[in-house]
């Protein structure tokens, strides 16, 4: 339904002229620095021409409309860095909680069609040096594009693997400049009730708002993603742009951003303010500190049968724990 | 009479594997969504709840329209619901839990919604077995007193459903407001006075004879 709507209006990239949607001089010469990322992040798939194809297919226009994984690449063959299967694509884009779409889990890929992904801007504001308004191209230009397969664990005790496409948080608020006050990285999601008719029911504090603790936010691993199986967001992903921050509860991963802030203190977060006794600010991925209504100590992976154990910060204990050395996980849950 | 009662059994019979067969067929379509335990399982339980709310109307619904009869098929009802609810708890250990006991017995000693829902199931096993005609007998009034069970059933299903939701509470509350209207239409005086209503309305009609009432109620009423 989505793909249909796609293919019948031209977006908007597709008319605006060649060049400014991405940078192609940012895709060559990106091989190198990538192979020494993937050195330091897991989940990062090894550059190869591919990418820099589809990046040139893109830029003139002609990506077809994406009702599946982009053909560059064999998908079935790509695993993460714990050697597991990407869940498929239907998985990935029909079962999402998206509550500006419905609170069904296949509401966001039946409902998503009427948000407009492009054009978007995003606006920077608070402790930053180079506060603003950006275009989401030119907002991105500057920025290597990387495709990363992540776990993404939910709080409600599933989970899947997820090819990713996107730029390291960091990259982006590094190049904004915060300021020596800013401690916090808040992300919120757009407000529009006729964009995302989920929002006339206040079934959350809308807009959705999450944030991440600076340090957490510079870390290699949190991607700001455009992308999923080598193609721009599913409206019902978190199109055009959405934080992946994977050693955290899915809540965390703000979809369909519109502002990023940089704050001196600790922001009110949606679902802390929902339920604060159920979702805290952190909401690392933790077998060993209970949901008060589940366990968290195992999860069902989609398209599995046996429940598996799950993993102390999602399986990224090694790449992300010394941010939290010497807190009490049990009290920052 | 006899042939319409078969009818109308036969056709509770299939309305209520409607939603059994439903499953059935968007399991071999591949229609359940990525996530298939988790969808069975919501639906056997939100269908036990409301086949279970839909029997407990039974009763009130005889008062108001003085359909009688309709007594002879709350024991049907209720069993699909406990058929629905008995699914829901079989999914849950076999398919959602594959019999892991400790995670079972530490699920239900430690988080109050699947306490809710493992009581209420729990509740409806005696109302169940003593659903017999030869039961009803044996117990005669106590029969009644045992079956009032069910309130309690209903509203720790209903607890359970309300628990189990994270932000949207739309359902749960219909469940709520439903299971509350019914059992508002028990309060004695709500009761009596639904019935003495309609009793009014046949006599009139009938010119003061009170010929309405009829007889064949082999299942006794519970006590209102």
């Amino acid at each position: 339904m989505v793909w249909i709507r796609r293919i019948q209006e031209p977006r908007d990239n597709e008319i605006t002229p060649h060049g400014t949607w991405l940078n192609r001089r940012h895709f060559i010469g990106r091989s190198a620095k990538a192979a020494v990322a993937s050195a330091l992040v897991p989940g990062l798939l090894s550059a190869c021409d591919t990418e820099q194809g589809s990046a040139a297919t893109r830029s003139s226009g002609l990506q077809e409309a994406p009702g599946g994984p982009s053909q560059d690449r064999d998908w079935a063959s790509v695993r993460s860095e714990l050697d597991e299967p990407l869940n498929p694509w239907e998985d990935v884009t029909t079962y999402n909680n998206f509550y500006e779409f419905g609170v069904g889990k296949d509401d966001p890929a039946r409902n998503a069609h009427s948000l407009r992904p492009r054009p978007w801007s995003v606006s920077i504001e608070g402790e930053v040096g180079k506060p603003g308004v950006y275009d989401l191209e030119d907002f991105l230009t500057p920025h290597v594009v990387e495709d990363r397969v992540y776990r993404l664990r939910c709080v409600e005790a599933w989970s899947m693997v997820i090819p990713w496409r996107g730029v390291p948080l960091g990259d982006v608020i590094r190049r904004v400049e915060p300021t020596s006050k800013a401690r916090f990285v808040e992300m919120t999601t757009l407000l529009d009730e006729e964009q995302m008719p989920g929002q006339r029911r206040r079934v959350l504090d809308w807009p959705y708002v999450e944030a991440l603790r600076l340090d957490e936010a510079l870390h290699p691993l949190a991607l700001l993603a455009t992308g999923v199986y080598g193609r721009d967001l599913p409206n019902q992903n978190g199109a055009p742009l959405r934080l992946v921050v994977p050693w955290k509860y899915g809540f965390k991963s703000v979809k369909s951003i519109v502002r990023i802030r940089l704050l001196e203190s600790m922001p009110p977060t949606t679902w802390a303010v929902s339920a604060p006794r159920e979702y805290g600010f952190y909401a690392n991925v933790n077998p060993n500190v209970d949901h008060p209504r589940w366990t968290q100590s195992q999860e069902r992976r989609l398209g599995e049968f046996r429940r598996r154990p799950t993993l102390m910060f999602n399986g990224y204990e090694d790449e992300v724990g010394s941010l939290y050395s010497g807190m009490d996980l049990r009290q920052n849950f | 009479m006899r042939d319409r009662a078969w009818a109308v059994r036969a056709g509770i019979w299939v309305l209520a594997l409607i939603p059994a067969g439903l499953i059935v067929v968007d399991f071999l379509r591949g229609r359940l969504g990525a996530n298939p335990i988790e969808e069975v399982m919501h639906r056997l339980g939100w269908w036990a709840l409301a086949i279970l709310l839909i029997s407990m109307a039974v009763t009130p619904l005889r008062r108001i329209t003085g359909w009688n009869r309709l007594i002879r098929y709350r024991r049907l009802i209720g069993l699909f619901a406990f058929a629905y609810a008995t699914a829901h708890f079989l999914v849950y250990i076999v398919l959602d839990q594959w019999f892991a006991w400790g995670y079972i017995v530490e699920d239900i000693a430690k988080r109050p919604f699947i306490l809710a829902g493992f009581s209420a199931w729990l509740l409806l096993v005696p109302l169940a077995l003593t659903s017999t005609t030869a039961s009803i007998r044996r117990l005669g009034k106590r029969w009644s007193v045992l079956h009032r069970l069910v309130y309690a059933a209903a509203a720790l299903g209903t607890l359970h459903f309300f628990w189990r939701v994270k932000a949207d509470t739309r359902e749960p509350v219909v469940f709520v407001m439903v299971l509350a209207l019914l059992l508002v239409l028990r309060i004695p005086a709500v009761s009596r006075k639904l019935s003495d209503r309609r009793r009014r309305r046949t006599e009139n009609r009938n010119g003061g004879h009170r010929n309405a009432r009829r007889s064949g109620d082999r299942v006794p009423a519970p006590g209102s």
